[in-house]
Formats: C-alpha cells, structure tokens, sequence
C-alpha cells in the first residue's frame, strides 16, 4: 500500500486549484487521480469563452483555463495519475483506485479533497412518457460528441432545460449548422446565467419557452418529434395547450447533480438542498480530513468560484495535514427558504469567510441579512437575485467571533417579489 | 440446409435452441433485429414465478412449475444471475384473504412447494416497509428473480458455442413448404430447414400465418415499468404482488438481480405490435399503486421507464403444437420466461415424437462463462488479468463499473454485441444512474474500433438509429 499525505480525487479546476494551494502552503507530497486521460475535468469540452473574467480579468475558453492550472501543477511536479478511478473510499482514509498500469490499488492518506464534480440529471430521472428512440441526450454528453469527438448527432435540436450546458449547445449546434427550434423551461425564468441567455438564445433567434416542458417523445426507432405544453403554476402541463415540433435530436439540460457516489457512504453529513456534503468555512466536511470543492460540493455556474473554493480546501487540507487546527466553534448556519443555501453551512473557525448563496426564486430590491439571534449582524442590498446565480456576502473574524446564540441564520427581506 | 430452423431470439427460441444444440443437428435462429433479446425477453419483471398463478391442468401451469425448478441449475450453468429472494402476495381485506386461500390451493395441485399463508406480524417480521394496511400474505419460498435479457442471451451464446448459428437481421416473410423442405425467407436472404419452430413472440400468429396456420391470434398487451435507483433496491427483499383482482394481477414491487426495484407492470391491451412507448397514465398509475402496497418507496429515484408487450394468446394457454415438422411456441405470455428451460425440453420430445432424431453430441459443453466473470473475481486475479490485458484496468461505465476489457469481451463473444444497447444488456455499461451519458461516447468508440468500422455506422440497436449522422465542420477523427 502507498502513504500520500493528500490525495485529491479530480483532476478538474477544483482538484488542480487545491493541489497548487495545498503545496503552497506547504504539502508537497499530494496525488491527484483523475479518471479522464487528461487533466482538465469538463472544461476540456467547454470550447467556448466566459471563464476566468473574476480571476484572470480575461474571457479564456475553458482549455484555456484549465491550462493555466495545468502549467502550474506540471512546474511545481505535483504528481497525478491519469486513466486512474477512485472506486472506494473508507472513513479512515484509505482510498481504492484502478487503472490498466497498475491494477487495482490502495493508498492510505491523512487528507482527502473530494473534487469529482457533478453529472447531469438523465432522461431517465424526467420519467417522460413515450418511446425510446436513438436521439435523446444529455447536454453535455452532446457536448462531448460535438465538440471532443467532431461530430453531429442530429440536426433538428430540440432543448428542454435552460441549464447552462442546454444554453450553449443551443449556439454549438446553430453554429454548426443545426436548426435548434426551441428551448423549453419549466420554471417561469431560466436556470441558466442571464448572459447565456442572451448571448446563446437571444442572438440567434433561438425562442426561449418558459413555463413549457416536453410531455412526449415521439419516433420509434429515431426521434421524430416531441410534444411541448405549458404548465401551471404548479407545473402540471396544460393538455390544451400541447403543440408538436418535429426533430431528430432532444437534448436535456435539466440540472447537475454533485458526484457524491464515492463519498455517500463514509458518515459524512450531507446536505439535502446542495446535494453536497456539509462543509465548514474550511470546506472540511464532517468527517475531519476529509475536505470538498468544486462541484462535488455544490454546483458553481462560475469556474472562478470554483477556483477560489479550492484554494481555500487545498489551504486547510495543508492546515489539518501539518496540524494547524484553529479554535474549535462550532455555529450552524441556517437559511428561511428564500436563500435556498449557503456554503459553508457551519462555522468551526473565527476567520474572515466569503458565504455563497443561491435565492429559492427571482427576487428584486432585496436585502440579505446574517442575524445573530434577534440581532442582524451584517447585510448586503441586491437589487436583483436569480436562483441560476451564486450570490456572496462576507462575514468578518469579529462578527464570527462575537456570535452569542450559538447559531446564525440568514435570510432575505423583500421588497417586491416576481 | 439446417435440421431445425427457429424464427425468433427471445429467452423461449434461445433456450429451444440450446437444448437442441445438445444433439447432432444443425440449428439455426433467425432474428428480426439487430439482436436478440430485444422483445418480450428484455422488458419484463425478471420473475420466476413459483407457479400458484396458473389454472390447474393447463400447459401453462405445468411448464410454469418445471422451469421454476431447473431455473437454478440452468442459470448457474449460464453464469446468469439468479436469486431464491421468494415471493409474497398480500391482502388488505377478508376477500383478499379468500383469494389468497384459494392461490394456496391452486398452487398445492400445480405441484408449488413450501407455499405458506403468513400472518400480518409474520409478513412485516420479513418485509419491514410492507403497507401498514396489508393483513396477511401467500408466501411462496420458491420464487425468484433473473436477470431476464442475459438468460436469453447466454442461451443463444451457449448454444452457439455447440454449433448453433445465428441470423440477425433476417426479418422472416415468407415461408414456403415444398418437397419436405421449409424455404424461409427475409427480404434478402434464405434458408432451408426441415423442421421450423415458432418462437416470434408477439408476432407468432404472423409467422404461423405465413405457414398458412390462422388458428390462433396474438394480441400485444402493454406492460410498463420504472426502474429505480440500486440505492433503493433494499426496500423490499421479496417479490411483492398484491392479490389478483378483475383487474389483473396488478402492480408488482420487487429488487432485481442488479440490485435496483422494479415498480410494474401495468396491464393494457393494445393494436399496434411495435407500440412500446409508455404513458403518461400507465406511469401515473405505478406511482399511485406502489405506494399503496410498500411504504418508503423513493418515487424520485426513478433511473429509467419503460414498457414491454405481452403475447396473450387467443386460447388463454400456452399454444405449443406441431403440424407438417412446423412447431407453434405461440402465446407465451407469463410465466414464460420463467417456464422457458421446461418448454425447451417439452419442444423437443414434441421434435422427436415427430421424428427429428436426437442424438447427444459428444463435447456439448452446458457450461458459459458469467456474463459479469470480471466483477466476481478476487482481487488477485483481477489484478492478474489487467496485467495480462490492461484493458480491464480501465473503467468506461462509471456508474455500474464496467472496464474495457469487458466491453471488448461482449463484442467478441458469442452472440457478440454490435450495437451500443448490445453493450448496455451484455455488460451493465449505461444501465446505471446516468443512463449512459457519461459512457457511450467511449463505447461508440471501442465499437467502431473493435468492428473496424467508423463511428457514423455505429446504431443505438441497428437499423437506422445511428447515433452520430455526420461530422461537424470542422471535425472527425475517424
Ligand atoms: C410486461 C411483461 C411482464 C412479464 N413478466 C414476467 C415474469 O415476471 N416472469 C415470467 O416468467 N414471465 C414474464 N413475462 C413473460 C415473458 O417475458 C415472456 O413469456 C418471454 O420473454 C417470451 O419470450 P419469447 O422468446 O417467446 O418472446 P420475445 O422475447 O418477444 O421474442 C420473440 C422474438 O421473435 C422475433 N421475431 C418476431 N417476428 C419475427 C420475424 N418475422 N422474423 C424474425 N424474427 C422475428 C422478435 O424480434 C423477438 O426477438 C412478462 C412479459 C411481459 C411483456
């Protein structure tokens, strides 16, 4: 059996953001395992531009972002194995991997970061009645197809889901040709960024149907068609409103799910809403030395944030690694519904920490406010808050510190809710 | 010239023609599709009914109660997956009760052992999440569960491996009898045989009918499914039925042999022969039943849905008859899959009786490697296999854990997958969580690679489902 200090598991933004921070603070014997044959994780299909604008002040493709990770952890020859997958992971930290070079193997380790990313939502998980023809595929899964593969599945597009992956395979398959006839939401404002929106759907003239879902899938052995409707205010589809668009190819980009498969059953605490462990200011979950960032702990729309979570990961696992504990607390955070999370969902620390949320729904001219019992200890005006992306609002050591009914919440104040 | 000629590649035509293929004849399966298992024998609930269902004195019961008894041995002889988890019907009043009493009898004649009728604090001592409401149950230790579409397709690979061939593709249409010899034909091929069996599933009555027998008609009858999550496949450890009403025999709740619940089926008579889409209302009402009969069922864990045709027959009994060396397996609703093994040993007396010569072989080899040999091994040897052939150290499929090496193996064994769903029902790869959508990028690939063909020729389940239909612009590596 080897001995690592660190193992990451992903070698995606996240696994390589905290490899780097982990070693600048000072833990150099790290492996990173990647089940890909590259470094990278999904930015290696996201040929299109819009990362790094937070930490780079550039519009980088995500190959590009990845790489400059990547140049990284090859100067500091911090070691990972590719072709490699994680297939067990047990409380006391021995971790189970294979590939072909090696055979199955164990290693046991002090720290683990947990950076496996998320998977999408599938066909399957909808239940949409009908047949079960070829031409029905995940988003990204086209994305895959198009973009890695160089090639086309079909090109009649249908989109159900405003997912951000859904958003920009709209303008990938325009660009290459496709006809995309719609794409259909569900919820009556889109869960992809605005900008995507704009600049996937609106500048093409690709029709954006809110409060519309697909209700059946036509075509026996190919897609043919598929039947839209719109729905309810409690998202019932509306039969009389049902409207047929013929195509050859339905992609789905109805949510991401965290890729906890590995970590669910080692008694780390989840959260239900994120679909993620729960994590501490220092992403540590609530197993100690066990750490999560990136999308394994809950979905980013933005890879800078990803970055930034996995610096602080990396950082902390090097903490725990050289023992450098922190004064133990230990203060809940809890949310009103309105703010559907936050990450971290606890404090174990009094340090300056960075709270992600995201909004429940659409709201305009509100306000956040961290309460501290009756006592609102900080709070941030908003002129306008959309579940598709993450909010911030910073809490000091001091306000942390001087926390006096052992738990803090925080809430939205609305002024004008649509 | 083939001594016996089977049309249809379901688990009925696949284990005729592996026990055929214990003798010294020459036998051929013709298949419609692109593979076999692709009717009745891949969408059904995976039971081995015990046999307390069927009337007494018919076929049906009979064949129903043999093959529930060699079920094991056949399918450990096939490496196929077979758990005794035992059935239970339930009841929730005192006329379920009486239906119940009267399941155990009917079962007792049919020759069912160490059936039980279970009391309420029996029933939830052994199935903790049983509805609250149910007040007692027919327990049939007996039951079981396989995995369905690999019996079929570990028979027809068997029985390959001891001389059978195989025709995918061929759709028959035609079917002449001159001078002693049938003349079978699809719109590009032919073949002669002496003897011709009937196993076309849902379409025998066609088949029949091109052999000029219109004695019976099939009428296809919808039944769909929900597959969940394996994380719920410990909810229940039994089969669960509720007690049959006018209605049928209603919505079962049952683990499979992979380790996920399977909520169905629903019972729907319909025209259409190829119609297996599902419905809105059928999926609603799965929803609905289930929950009335196992509590905590997590409806949300749903991984995939789907609908398979029963081939009711016109007589209501299992229609097995020959006539002019042409044999009828037609009707072969439930329990067919469970009375295959006995059907196939009854075919065959039926074969001899009429003259077909049965002559063991020397050197037939009842035994298959397990479809899934790689995942049963210690670690030791896995590890000693990947050294061997790195190809089994990479893993494709994520969520059920399906490496290369074993992706290769289903296209290079008999009868060798050549499509992406060939792939998925060989090897488990897609069959998991995400449906496929973080391998089949991969296994289109290994199937291009290993067929020596392009990508663009590879089909989700051949004809014209292509998965890819053209290279972007400015792509394509192969
Ligand atoms: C919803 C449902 C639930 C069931 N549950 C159970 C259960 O739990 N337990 C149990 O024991 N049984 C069950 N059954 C019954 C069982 O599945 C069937 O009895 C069994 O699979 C029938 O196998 P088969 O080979 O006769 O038919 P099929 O599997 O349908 O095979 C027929 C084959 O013939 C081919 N074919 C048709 N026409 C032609 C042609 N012209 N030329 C060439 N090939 C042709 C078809 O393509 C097909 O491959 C269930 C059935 C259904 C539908």
């Amino acid at each position: 059996m080897k001995n690592v200090d660190l193992v990451i598991i992903g070698g995606g933004p996240a696994g390589m953001s905290a490899a780097i921070s982990a070693f600048s603070s000072g833990v150099s014997d790290i492996l990173i395992l990647e089940r890909g044959g590259e470094l990278g994780g999904i930015l290696g299909q996201c040929i299109h531009n819009g990362f790094g604008l937070h930490k780079f002040k550039e519009e980088l493709t995500g190959p590009e972002y990845a790489w400059r990770y990547e140049e990284q952890i090859e100067m500091l020859k911090i070691p990972y194995m590719l072709n490699t997958m994680v297939t067990g992971i047990t409380k006391d930290k021995k971790i189970t991997a294979v590939n072909s070079a090696e055979g199955i193997f164990e290693i046991q380790t002090k720290a683990i970061i947990l950076a496996m990313g998320c998977r999408e939502r599938s066909k399957g998980a909808l239940n949409i009645p009908g047949s079960r023809p070829v031409g029905v595929y995940s988003a990204g899964t086209v994305q895959k197809y198009v973009n890695l593969k160089g090639y086309l599945p079909g090109r009649e597009v249908v989109i159900l889901g405003s997912g951000d992956i859904g958003l920009i395979m709209a303008r990938r398959m325009t660009l290459e040709g496709a006809k995309v006839r719609a794409v259909c939401e569900i919820m009556p404002y889109s869960s992809g960024l605005a900008r995507n929106v704009q600049q996937c759907l609106n500048d093409f003239g690709i029709p954006l149907k809110l409060s519309h879902t697909v209700v059946e899938i036509h075509g026996k052995s190919r897609l043919t068609g598929v039947t839209i409707a719109k729905v309810d205010e409690n998202l019932k589809p509306v039969m009389d409103t049902k409207e047929y668009i013929p195509c050859d190819t339905l992609l789905l980009s109805v949510g991401l799910i965290p890729e906890n498969d590995l970590s669910k059953d080692i008694g780390i605490e989840f959260d239900s809403v994120t679909g993620g462990p729960v994590v501490d200011q220092n992403r540590q979950t609530t197993v100690s030395g066990i750490f999560a960032c990136g999308n394994v702990l809950h979905v980013h729309d933005l890879v800078d944030y990803v970055s930034d979570e996995a610096e602080i990961a990396g950082r902390a696992a090097a903490g725990y690694i050289n023992q450098k504990a922190g004064t133990a607390i230990n203060i809940p955070i809890k949310t009103d519904g309105k703010i559907r999370y936050t990450v971290p969902q606890r404090f174990t620390e009094c340090n300056k920490t960075v709270l992600y949320f995201r909004t429940a729904g659409v709201y305009n001219n509100a306000v956040v406010n961290v309460r501290d019992g009756d006592k609102i200890i900080c709070s941030k005006k908003k002129r306008k808050l959309l579940p598709a992306e993450m909010e911030t609002i910073t809490l000091t050591e001091e306000m942390i510190c001087s926390v006096n009914s052992g738990c803090l919440s925080v809430e939205l104040e609305v002024a004008e809710n649509d | 010239m083939y001594d016996v000629a089977i049309i249809g590649a379901g688990v009925v035509g696949g284990q005729i023609a592996r026990e055929l293929s214990r003798y010294k004849l020459s036998v051929c399966i013709l298949e419609k599709e692109a593979d076999v298992a692709t009717g009745a024998t891949r969408a059904n609930s995976g039971i081995v009914h015990a046999g307390f269902d069927a009337k007494e004195g018919t076929l049906k019961a009979r064949l129903n109660v043999q093959g529930s008894k060699m079920m094991k041995e056949v399918c450990g002889d096939l490496g196929v997956p077979y758990i005794n988890n035992g059935s239970l019907v339930i009841g929730f009043g005192d006329k379920d009760m009486e239906q119940i009493k009267a399941l155990y009898n009917r079962g007792i004649v049919n020759g069912v052992e160490k059936l039980e009728i279970l009391s309420k604090s029996q029933l939830e001592r052994i199935e903790p999440n049983i509805s609250k409401n149910a007040i007692g149950a027919l327990f049939a230790p007996t039951g079981a569960i396989v995995s369905p579409y690999e019996l079929a397709i570990a028979s027809i690979g068997n029985a390959m491996d001891n001389g059978a061939e195989l025709k995918l593709n061929f759709k028959v249409n035609s079917i002449k009898f001159k001078g002693e010899v049938y003349h079978i034909s699809s719109d590009n091929e032919s073949v002669c045989a002496r003897y011709v069996v009937n196993a076309a599933g849902v379409h025998s009555d066609y088949i029949a009918g091109l052999a000029g027998d219109n004695s019976f008609k099939i009428t296809p009858r919808k039944g769909e499914y929900m597959l969940l999550d394996k994380v719920c496949g410990h909810i229940v450890s039994h089969t669960i039925f509720r007690t049959p009403s006018e209605k049928g025999k209603g919505i079962l709740v049952s683990p499979t042999v992979d380790g996920n619940l399977i909520l169905g089926p629903t019972s729907v008579d319909i025209d259409d022969k190829e119609d297996n889409s599902t419905t809105a209302e059928g999926l609603d009402r799965i929803r609905r039943e289930v929950c009335e009969n196992v509590e905590n069922i997590p409806l949300s864990k749903v991984i995939t849905s789907f609908c398979g045709l029963r081939a009711t027959g016109s007589t209501g009994d299992f229609i097995i008859d020959i006539k002019n060396r042409f044999v009828n397996v037609a009707g072969i609703e439930s329990p067919g899959l469970t009375a295959a093994p006995a059907i196939a040993k009854y075919v065959a007396q039926i074969l001899k009786n009429n003259s077909l010569e049965l002559q063991e072989k020397e050197g037939f080899n009842p035994k298959r490697r397990p479809m899934h040999y790689f995942s049963m091994l210690t670690t030791e040897e896995k590890n000693k296999l990947i050294k061997e052939n790195p190809s089994y150290g990479k893993i494709v499929c994520r969520c059920e854990m399906v490496s290369e090496g074993e992706i290769i193996d289903a296209i290079r064994t008999n009868p060798k997958a050549a499509t992406v769903d060939g792939v998925k029902f060989r090897t488990r790869s897609g069959a998991g969580r995400c449906q496929g959508g973080f391998c089949s990028p991969s296994v289109v690939e290994i199937l291009a690679r290993e067929l020596k063909t392009s990508v663009l020729d590879i089909t989700k389940s051949g004809g014209n489902t292509n998965i890819l239909i053209c290279k972007t612009k400015g792509g394509g590596l192969n």
